[in-house]
C-alpha cells in the first residue's frame, strides 16, 4: 500500500511523517521545506506500507516545481491512499486543496492537525460534520505530541480497505452543465494517455491546465468543442473558464467551513504579533536580524575553537607516537598516519564547527525565523534582481550547498532558480566554512575571516547583479506566507540536526578517511609529485607551494578534504612554519571560490540542467582565481 | 477606492478587485485574499520593502509590486 502525505506548507506534513518513519524528514517552519519527497517502509496493522511525504501545495493547479513534483506523483505515482494533512486553524483556506484531492477519486483521510492552535484562535470544528459533508474520516491530531496519529492511521487502512471515495462536491448548475458535456465528450473519445477519472480531466482541460492541452494538442475535433465550452463559462460569469472554477472551489471550501466551524471567541490576543512587531520592524528589525546573526557565528566560532585546539593537540601527539612505532620512512606508518589524520579531519576539525552550526540553523527554521528574513532582505534582493523568498537557498548554503541548491525549487521563475543556484554555490558551505576558521580565523586572526565572508556577500551580491542583466526579473514579486512563531519541538529540532550530522557521518567522513590514506598512499608512492606538476601553472599563477596542488583535487570530492589533506600534504599541522602569513589567505580564499564539490555539481546538473552546471563550473573557478591573484597581489599590504 | 500600499499600518481595508492576469489572482486566492476579503496591513518594510498583511488569521509578505495592484476600499 502506498500512502501519501499531501497538504498545504506548513500544515505539519513532515512532523507526522517524522513520527511514522522515526525522525528522517527534514520539517522546518518555513513554506517548502520538503522540495523533494521523502519516503519510508512502515507497518502499519500488520500491512506493509510505503509512505510519501510530499512537498507542501497549495492547490493543485500548476505552479512552482516543488507543486508540480506533489501533483506528479498523485496522478502517476500509483498511490493507494491519500492522508490529506490541514492545519485546522486554517481550515477555510485548506479545503480548497481537499476539494482538489477528491476530484483524484482515491481513498482519502482528512487528518485535522494543528487543533490546539484552532482552539486558541477561537475556531472550533465538528469533525463529525466535516466528515459527512466530505464522505471521508476526518481524525482531529497534534502532530508534535504525537495526539491522534494511531486513530489516523486506523482510519486510513479502514478506508484503504472499503476502497471508499469522498463525495464529489458539485458546483452551480450551469458549471455542473458544462462539466457534464465535456466528461459526455471525453467518454467517447479518451483523448490522453494517464489514467484520471473523467471529471478531473474534464476540469483540468476547462481550467486550461498547461499540461494536460499539451497532451491533446494533436486532437483538433476535441479542442474545437472544448473552446465554446470554456466561452460559455466566461460570458456567463464575466470572468476567465480557470478563474470561474476557482472562485466556485473557494466558494464551496467558505461554505463548507461554514457549516463545519464555528468562532467561538475572538482570537486571544497573541504575544507572537507583539513579537513581530519588533522583528518586522523597519529599523529594530534589522539591529535583530544583525544581532541573531552575529550570535550564530559566535556560538559556531566559540564552540568550534574551544573544541578544536584541545583535539588537534591529542592527535598531533597520536601521530607523533606512531612515528616512533612504525619508523618515520615505513608503509606502515604512512597508512595509519593516513587514517588517524581522516579520523582527525572529522572529530577535530569538522564536527566541532558543523554540530553547533546545524543545531543553530534547525532551531531558526523550527522557530520560523526565516521567513522574516526573506521579508527584511526583500528589498535589498531586488537590488540583484530577485525578491526575498531567495534568501533561503543562500542561508541553507551556508549548511551545505546541495540543499541549497534544491530549495530553489520553492521560486517560481526558471530564471530566478538559475541565478539563485549558481550564486548558492557560491556561499562558504559549513566544510569551507570550517576552512576559513581553521585557517583565515586561527591562524591570521578573526579579522581575516570576517573579511572572507563580507568578500564572499559582495561577490555574490555583483555577481548577482551581473547575471540579473542576462536574464530579467519577470516575476510579480514577493507573495510568501509567513507561518505563526513556534516554539520549536526540541527533540523535532535534535533529531534533524542529527539527521543531517548522520549525513556527513555515513557519507562524507569515510570518503575523507580513504582520502586520508589514498593521498598517504601517493605520498609513499611518490604519485602525488606528478598530480601536482600537472597543477604547478595554477599553484604557481597564485604563488602557492606545488604540493598543495592535490589538496585541490581532494576538495573537489569533499571541500573539508583540502583543509585535511593541506596538513598531509604539507607533513606538517604547523602550516605557519611552510607557508607564508599571505599565501594561507590565498589559498583560503581560492578553496572558499573554486568549483563546488562533486555531490553540488550533480544537484545543479539535476535543477539547472548540464549548462548550468558547466556555466557554473567555469563562473566559480574564473571568480576564485581573479580573487586569489588579487589576494597574491595586495594581501602583504594588510597581513 | 484606493490600493493595498496607501492603506495605513493597523488599518483594515476590503479588497475590491485585483488587477491582473490569472497568474496573480490565482497565487494570491491561494493565499486566501481574494476579492470580499479583509486585510489587515500590519507593516510596511524599510526603503519600499514588502507590505506584511494579516488575512483571515494568518501573515502574508506581499512585493509593493503585488500590493499596488490590489484595489481595497478602508473598513472601520
Amino acid at each position: 500500500m502506498r500512502i501519501a502525505l499531501v497538504g498545504q506548507p506548513n500544515c505539519g506534513k513532515s512532523t507526522l511523517f517524522n513520527h511514522v518513519a522515526g525522525y528522517r524528514a527534514m520539517t522546518a517552519n518555513f513554506p517548502g521545506t520538503t522540495v523533494e519527497y521523502t519516503e519510508t517502509q512502515t507497518r502499519i496493522q500488520g500491512h506493509d506500507c510505503t509512505c510519501m511525504d510530499l512537498p507542501g501545495t497549495y492547490s493543485l493547479v500548476s505552479g512552482d516545481r516543488a507543486e508540480m513534483e506533489t501533483r506528479r506523483h498523485l496522478l502517476f505515482g500509483e498511490v493507494d491512499l491519500i492522508i490529506n494533512v490541514v492545519d485546522a486553524s486554517l481550515l477555510g483556506r485548506s479545503l480548497e486543496l481537499t476539494l482538489q484531492l477528491l476530484e483524484l477519486e482515491i481513498p482519502m483521510v482528512l487528518c485535522l492537525n494543528m487543533t490546539d492552535e484552532a482552539q486558541r484562535k477561537g475556531i472550533q470544528i465538528d469533525a463529525r460534520k466535516l466528515s459527512d459533508l466530505l464522505g471521508i474520516p476526518v481524525v482531529p491530531a497534534m502532530a508534535s505530541m504525537g495526539k491522534g496519529l494511531q486513530e489516523l492511521f486506523r482510519q486510513a487502512l479502514q478506508v484503504w480497505q472499503e476502497k471508499a471515495r469522498g463525495k464529489t462536491q458539485r458546483f452551480s448548475k450551469d458549471i455542473e452543465e458544462v462539466i457534464g458535456r465535456m466528461t459526455f465528450l471525453l467518454e467517447a473519445d479518451w483523448p490522453v494517455r494517464e489514467k484520471v477519472p473523467t471529471r478531473f480531466l474534464a476540469l483540468k482541460l476547462l481550467e486550461r491546465d498547461p499540461f494536460f492541452l499539451q497532451e491533446i494538442e494533436e486532437k483538433k475535433n476535441l479542442q474545437s468543442r472544448l473552446r465554446p465550452l470554456q466561452d460559455r463559462l466566461e460570458e456567463a460569469h464575466g470572468v476567465p473558464a480557470e478563474e470561474v472554477i476557482s472562485s466556485e472551489r473557494h466558494a464551496l471550501s467558505m461554505n463548507l467551513f461554514e457549516k463545519a466551524a464555528r468562532i467561538i471567541h475572538p482570537p486571544k490576543t497573541d504575544w507572537r504579533i507583539l513579537v513581530d512587531s519588533w522583528v518586522t520592524h523597519r529599523v529594530f528589525g534589522y539591529l535583530i536580524l544583525g544581532l541573531v546573526f552575529y550570535g550564530f557565528f559566535n556560538f559556531i566560532f566559540g564552540v568550534g575553537g574551544a573544541i578544536e585546539e584541545p583535539l588537534l593537540r591529542f592527535f598531533g601527539h597520536l601521530s607523533e607516537g606512531l612515528k616512533d612505532l612504525f619508523g618515520p620512512g615505513s608503509l606502515l606508518f604512512f597508512l595509519t598516519r593516513g587514517f588517524l589524520q581522516g579520523i582527525a579531519g572529522g572529530v577535530a576539525i569538522v564536527l566541532p564547527y558543523l554540530v553547533p552550526f546545524l543545531v543553530g540553523l534547525s532551531l531558526l527554521e523550527d522557530v520560523g525565523y526565516l521567513p522574516r528574513v526573506a521579508f527584511l532582505m526583500d528589498v535589498f534582493m531586488h537590488q540583484i534582481g530577485l525578491h526575498g523568498k531567495s534568501i533561503i537557498p543562500f542561508i541553507l548554503g551556508y549548511g551545505c550547498s546541495v540543499p541549497a541548491v534544491m530549495a530553489t525549487r520553492i521560486l517560481e521563475f526558471p530564471q530566478h532558480r538559475f541565478i539563485v543556484a549558481i550564486l548558492a554555490t557560491l556561499i562558504p558551505c559549513a566544510a569551507r566554512i570550517t576552512i576559513i576558521f581553521a585557517l583565515a580565523a586561527f591562524l591570521l586572526g578573526p579579522n581575516a575571516a570576517l573579511f572572507i565572508f563580507v568578500l564572499n556577500l559582495v561577490v555574490v551580491a555583483v555577481s548577482g547583479k551581473i547575471l540579473s542583466l542576462f536574464y530579467p526579473d519577470a516575476s510579480l514579486g514577493l507573495i510568501l506566507e509567513i507561518p505563526a512563531y513556534q516554539v520549536p519541538p526540541l527533540g523535532n529540532t535534535l533529531k534533524k540536526s542529527w539527521y543531517r550530522i548522520r549525513e556527513f557521518i555515513v557519507i562524507a567522513w569515510p570518503i575523507l578517511i580513504g582520502g586520508s590514506v589514498l593521498l598517504a598512499l601517493m605520498e609513499y608512492g611518490g604519485v602525488e609529485g606528478s598530480i601536482n606538476r600537472v597543477l604547478s601553472p595554477l599553484t604557481g599563477l597564485l604563488g602557492l607551494p606545488e604540493s598543495v596542488g592535490t589538496t585541490l583535487i581532494f576538495g573537489l570530492l569533499r571541500k573539508e578534504l583540502s583543509l585535511i589533506m593541506l596538513t598531509q600534504a604539507l607533513g606538517t599541522t604547523e602550516v605557519l612554519t611552510v607557508m607564508t602569513r599571505t599565501q594561507v589567505m590565498v589559498f583560503t580564499v581560492f578553496v572558499t571560490f573554486y568549483i563546488p564539490c562533486l555531490a553540488t555539481i550533480a544537484a545543479l546538473w539535476r535543477e539547472i540542467g548540464k549548462k548550468g552546471a558547466f556555466l557554473a563550473v567555469l563562473f566559480t573557478l574564473a571568480v576564485a582565481i581573479v580573487l586569489a591573484l588579487a589576494v597574491r597581489l595586495f594581501g602583504g599590504i594588510f597581513l | 477606492m484606493t490600493s493595498l500600499d496607501r492603506i495605513e499600518e493597523n488599518r483594515k481595508a476590503r479588497v475590491v478587485d485585483i488587477q491582473g492576469g490569472w497568474g496573480i489572482r490565482g497565487r494570491l486566492g491561494q493565499m486566501g485574499i481574494h476579492p470580499g476579503d479583509i486585510l489587515t496591513v500590519r507593516r510596511y518594510g524599510a526603503l519600499r520593502g514588502p507590505i506584511l498583511i494579516e488575512v483571515h488569521g494568518f501573515q502574508v509578505a506581499l512585493g509593493r509590486g503585488i500590493a499596488r495592484r490590489i484595489l481595497v476600499e478602508g473598513v472601520e
